[in-house]
């Protein structure tokens, strides 16, 4: 890690400097009229290697999963194959135009088409679209489809989603933006929907219900057939959050199980780097009863050649043009590589990793449902008097490990939310699982060595609060 | 935990003490402590009314939010600009310097409808 | 198998230290009839197999490395330096997530940090948060906010001419509210701003390509007690008067344009901007600057109150990702570009763009209908333009998109878009390939 102090890009800058040789311009100029024009443009002025140096510099104070393990629960932090980049840097696709016309993108809509097929299949549905951009934007068109539903049966009187205590935020603010009211359904005490809760939720004001299974504590929940039949029977529709999908490719479709409509994360599941934060993509797949209403366009096949339609009740549009393509190519690359075999392996060794890993620390950390997992767990960080998840995250990265997922799922107080990924070996689980342990007699012996952490960053814990309350969002010079 | 012997309360946490014909209302010293660092609060326009438990604001930490609700029904005659600049008055002082806003109630009996410090102070106990 | 870690011998050793007898044993929780299902997928191919297929299928698109493209539309082909790439390619860029540990990501958080300040300074905003999924979405956002911060305004006003694209999202993202879109036509001063609207749209320029007032239409709106929102092609911004400048108070735009590859219409990035007032209500990510215990300079995401992991259903909005990679991206165009060298990339665009329609204007049966323009503008073609285009594209010459397109109306115009990467001998081979076409 780099840890010396680096300056803001305009601290580097200095008048008459610059970072880019452009074309001396081959036609007449022609005056900008004087009212139009712009007199002062605030940027810095920087020579190449300067910036070359500061951003490479900037880049050895981030961890990331090339440099450091990265158990990020509901993540999926798994390595990010490099033959994906290859694959989406060729200038068949990064110089092609959304616009240009389907004859002469046909490379373009067959891939979109291919890997349709390939998720339709995977996830067991009748139909799916790539057109949404993240996660909670697939989420937020799977709410807009199972209300575009009930209104297309002149059902309006359904206004409310359920949603289970342990879901993503994203959850309840996509039920908002669609105009939807979000129902809480409590955990029970195996750590799945209360049935109890549920059927007494449902009546003829329930639009559906969102679910996350495995949820967000790492379980999947057996009664999730039941869920569905008395879901639908009470005329409501059932949203699959596919946040982790990667525990049940080759294993389980959901779409065979009675989800209507579903979100895949592709930078989550299929390998697609994250980016530091993005871009993501949100394949959404449903039922053939949902099917009209996917958002589009959609790619599809006419005879020899690939076209781009528009499905016949859809939603709308989610974005401009069709989806994040550069982030298909990359899932597309990842499932011809893994193939129908590759899938079920893959999910297999996430299940496998966080159970060799749980069972390797959880008499040090707390598991609030001490059942099997799938791929991932939720332990405790309150594991000595004075001691919180905080501190034991921060500790971790002294050790070089980036710490899990902390304080969520809201319901677990002290949450650490580990999810190792199959892409990991066991090597790396017992060193990481060796560190926890040694991190827990720390809490109990020298619990100031946890306060303190970390020490071995270019900075240490920052003042949050301060930040909040007199924030600075741009440099000022 | 600190009590406002004075004042009446909201299971909501928000406190309400009557200052001659108007009332003063705020959020208590157990909210504001387990809300942590207060970093921002929102505070509505003077002469708006609102209904008993209707939202009137909204109050931030780091790690969370959370909206202000209307203890009593009422007309805002005041609200208490220092916390733009200095929200850690609530944290520092809730009943006094971090009040949040003063209003003319149009329903009185709504008052003996809240708890008072006894049974408030037994309430927030057992959370 | 190359990216799954664990040997036969590994899974072996820690099944049993797991206490089981098979893998399959850990899935006993999944209803055992839909347990471990056939996949008609193909089975596992080799990177040199997959890699042959990816580059057969890109093969079969038309290009702009191999083409003279003039076309846009919300879409642009602009140089990208090589150290955009080369940084945006470092693993821990790519492979970081979201900055939630800010002690391991300042990396990633000050980029942000930086990205913000420059985008701000470009767009002419105070705030800039750290990006939307594009340019539409990030418009469809504005609104969103702009409609959340009016109580009680239910109307939006669009411009007529604003990208049909962009529209369609916004109706969408709309669909469950109780809001009255309008359109409006010309310029936005004469927009209709009333007591019940929430805000006035603006596009700087607008789809046709054509720049509008927008001083005189923020006033406007402001005088309505509205506000305004302006969509902005943000390299003309290095040139003309930014939307901040001319009174905006929201401004989203699609920062693909600024070091980001076309690829078939995504991933883009959607930037939006605020004045400092309207932060609170601002969706997205937003880093801010902070000190440690020993008063070291450090970044950090805040103001998340607004977020949707701490207000669930009463957040401003449900988006949870950024674009981080491709705005990433930007901040070292922006950065490398710098003051000189995006004025230069705008002026560039100015004066092919203006030359090409001078040009195209002496062609008989064509005249261009955009009267003030920057990079793109609209021609009046004596033959359909699908035709043209159909034509040329065929010969490697993409010469812009036909309006039919959206408007089957508008089938006898073409939208031409002019950057810095077209050469003088292009845009004369395309001058007389119209000529040629509409023979």
């Amino acid at each position: 890690m780099n840890l010396a102090p680096e300056a803001l890009i305009y601290e580097l800058s200095s008048p008459g400097r610059q970072g880019a040789a452009l074309p001396v311009c081959d036609v007449p100029a022609t005056p900008v009229p004087a009212g139009l024009a712009r007199i002062e443009l605030g940027l810095p002025e920087v020579d190449e290697l300067s910036v070359v140096r500061h951003f490479t510099r900037l880049s050895q104070k981030n961890y990331s999963i090339d440099t450091h393990f990265y158990p990020l629960g509901s993540c999926t932090m798994k390595y990010n194959p490099k033959v994906n980049e290859v694959a989406a840097g060729l200038h068949g696709w990064r110089d092609t135009h959304p616009l240009v016309g389907e004859d002469f993108s046909q490379g373009a809509i067959e891939l979109i088409w291919k890997l349709q097929e390939a998720l339709r299949e995977i996830g067991g549905f009748k139909a799916v679209s790539l057109q949404p951009a993240a996660g909670a934007h697939g989420e937020l068109a799977g709410v807009f489809m199972i209300r575009a539903w009930h209104l297309s049966r002149g059902d309006s009187g359904r206004t409310k989603i359920l949603i289970p205590d342990s879901a993503h935020g994203t959850n309840p603010a996509s039920c908002t933006m669609a105009g939807l009211t979000a129902l809480t359904i409590p955990s029970d005490a195996e750590g799945g929907v209360d049935m109890a809760a549920l059927k007494a939720a449902l009546d003829k004001s329930v639009a559906g219900i969102m679910i996350t299974n495995p949820n967000t504590l790492g379980l999947f929940d057996r009664n999730i057939e039941e869920i569905a039949r008395l879901v639908h029977e009470a005329g409501g529709l059932v949203y699959g959050d596919g946040a982790n999908m990667n525990a049940l490719t080759g294993i389980f479709k959901p779409g065979e199980a009675g989800i209507d409509v579903m979100h895949f994360n592709l930078h989550k599941t299929f390998s697609t780097p994250h980016g530091g934060g993005g871009p993501g993509a949100g394949m959404v797949g449903c039922s053939a009863e949902l099917a009209d209403f996917l958002p589009g366009p959609v790619a599809v096949m006419r005879g020899s050649k690939y076209g781009l339609a528009t499905p016949a009740k859809t939603i709308g549009r989610m974005k401009s043009f069709y989806g994040n393509f550069g982030v298909l190519v990359r899932a597309y690359t990842y499932v011809r590589m893994l193939g129908a075999s590759g899938m079920r392996r893959l999910a297999e060794n996430a299940v496998l990793n966080a159970n060799y890993l749980k069972v390797l620390v959880e008499k040090a950390y707390k598991v609030k449902y001490p059942r099997r997992c799938m791929h991932e767990f939720v332990a405790m960080g309150d594991i000595a008097e004075g001691v919180h998840t905080l501190d034991v995250a921060k500790r971790l990265i002294d050790y070089g490990f980036h710490p899990p997922t902390i304080y969520f799922p809201l319901i677990v107080p002290e949450a650490l939310m580990i999810e190792p990924t199959e892409t990991e070996d066991k090597d790396t689980l017992d060193g990481f699982a060796e560190v926890l342990l040694k991190i827990a007699e720390e809490a109990r012996t020298n619990a100031q060595l946890l306060h303190d952490a970390p020490t071995t960053t270019p900075v240490g814990r920052l003042d949050e609060v301060g930040a909040a309350r007199n924030p600075v969002l741009c440099y000022r010079g | 935990m600190n009590i406002d012997k004075n004042a009446r309360y909201r299971t909501s946490h928000e406190y309400a003490r009557k200052e001659g014909a108007e009332v003063v209302a705020g959020i208590s010293d157990h909210a504001q402590d387990s809300l942590g660092d207060i970093v921002f609060v929102e505070l509505p326009e003077l002469g708006k009314s609102f209904k008993q438990g209707e939202a009137f604001g909204v109050v931030e930490s780091v790690k969370a939010a959370s909206d202000l609700y209307m203890p009593m029904s009422g007309k805002i005659t005041a609200v208490n600009g220092d916390l733009q600049g200095d929200p850690s008055l609530v944290n520092k002082d809730c009943y006094g310097k971090g009040w949040m806003i003063r209003f003319s109630p149009t329903n009185a009996g709504e008052w003996d409808g809240l708890m008072d410090a006894a049974a408030y102070e037994k309430e927030a106990g057992k959370e | 198998m190359p990216f799954i870690a664990n040997s036969d011998a590994d899974r072996r050793a820690m099944l049993e230290r797991i206490g089981v007898g098979s893998i399959e044993e850990l899935f006993a929780d999944i209803p055992a009839k839909r347990r471990f299902p056939s996949l008609n997928i193909g089975e596992p191919l080799s990177e040199l197999e997959v890699m042959r297929e990816i580059e057969s299928m890109a093969a079969k698109n038309v290009t702009a490395s191999t083409c003279a493209w003039f076309l846009g539309a919300g879409a642009y082909n602009h140089f990208v330096p090589a150290v955009v790439g080369a940084i945006a390619s470092r693993g821990e860029f790519l492979t970081a997530y979201t900055p939630y540990q800010p002690e391991v990501s300042q990396g990633t958080l000050q980029a942000i940090f930086e990205y913000q300040s420059m985008a701000a300074a470009l767009l002419g905003m105070e705030v800039v948060n750290a990006s939307h999924y594009d340019g539409a979405t990030a418009l469809a956002e504005a609104v969103l906010m702009a409609y959340n911060n009016s109580s009680g305004r239910h109307r939006v006003l669009l411009p007529a001419a604003l990208h049909p694209e962009y529209k369609e999202v916004i109706a969408t993202y709309f669909a469950a509210f109780e809001v009255d879109i309008a359109e409006y036509s010309g310029e936005p001063q004469a927009a209709g701003a009333d007591a019940s609207t929430c805000c006035v749209v603006a596009s700087y320029p607008d789809f046709d390509g054509e720049i509008r007032d927008l001083k005189a239409g923020a006033d406007a709106a402001h005088a309505a007690g509205a506000l305004f929102v302006v969509h902005a092609d943000p390299i003309m911004c290095a040139l003309l008067k930014s939307p901040g400048e001319l009174g905006a108070d929201i401004v989203a735009a699609e920062g693909q344009s600024l070091g980001n590859a076309m690829n078939f219409g995504g991933p883009f990035l959607g930037m939006l901007g605020a004045t400092s007032k309207l932060v609170r209500k601002m969706p997205g990510r937003i880093v801010g600057q902070a000190k440690d215990a020993q008063g070291r300079r450090g970044f950090v995401l805040t103001l998340s109150a607004r977020e949707q992991h701490i207000r669930r259903e009463k957040a401003v909005s449900n988006i949870c990702s950024n674009q981080g990679l491709v705005m990433l991206q930007t901040c070292v165009y922006l950065a490398l570009m710098g003051k000189t060298g995006l004025k230069t990339v705008a002026e560039l665009c100015w004066n092919k763009s203006h030359y090409a329609a001078s040009r195209i204007a002496t062609v008989p049966g064509f005249a261009v209908r955009t009267k003030s323009f920057f990079k793109e503008f609209t021609v009046a073609t004596p033959i359909p333009a699908a035709e043209i285009c159909a034509k040329l594209t065929k010969r490697c010459i993409v010469p812009g998109l036909p309006m039919s397109r959206y408007d089957p109306k508008r089938s006898h115009e073409l939208l031409v878009c002019v950057t810095e990467t077209c050469t003088k001998g292009q845009i004369d081979l395309l001058v007389e390939s119209l000529k040629e076409a509409a023979k």
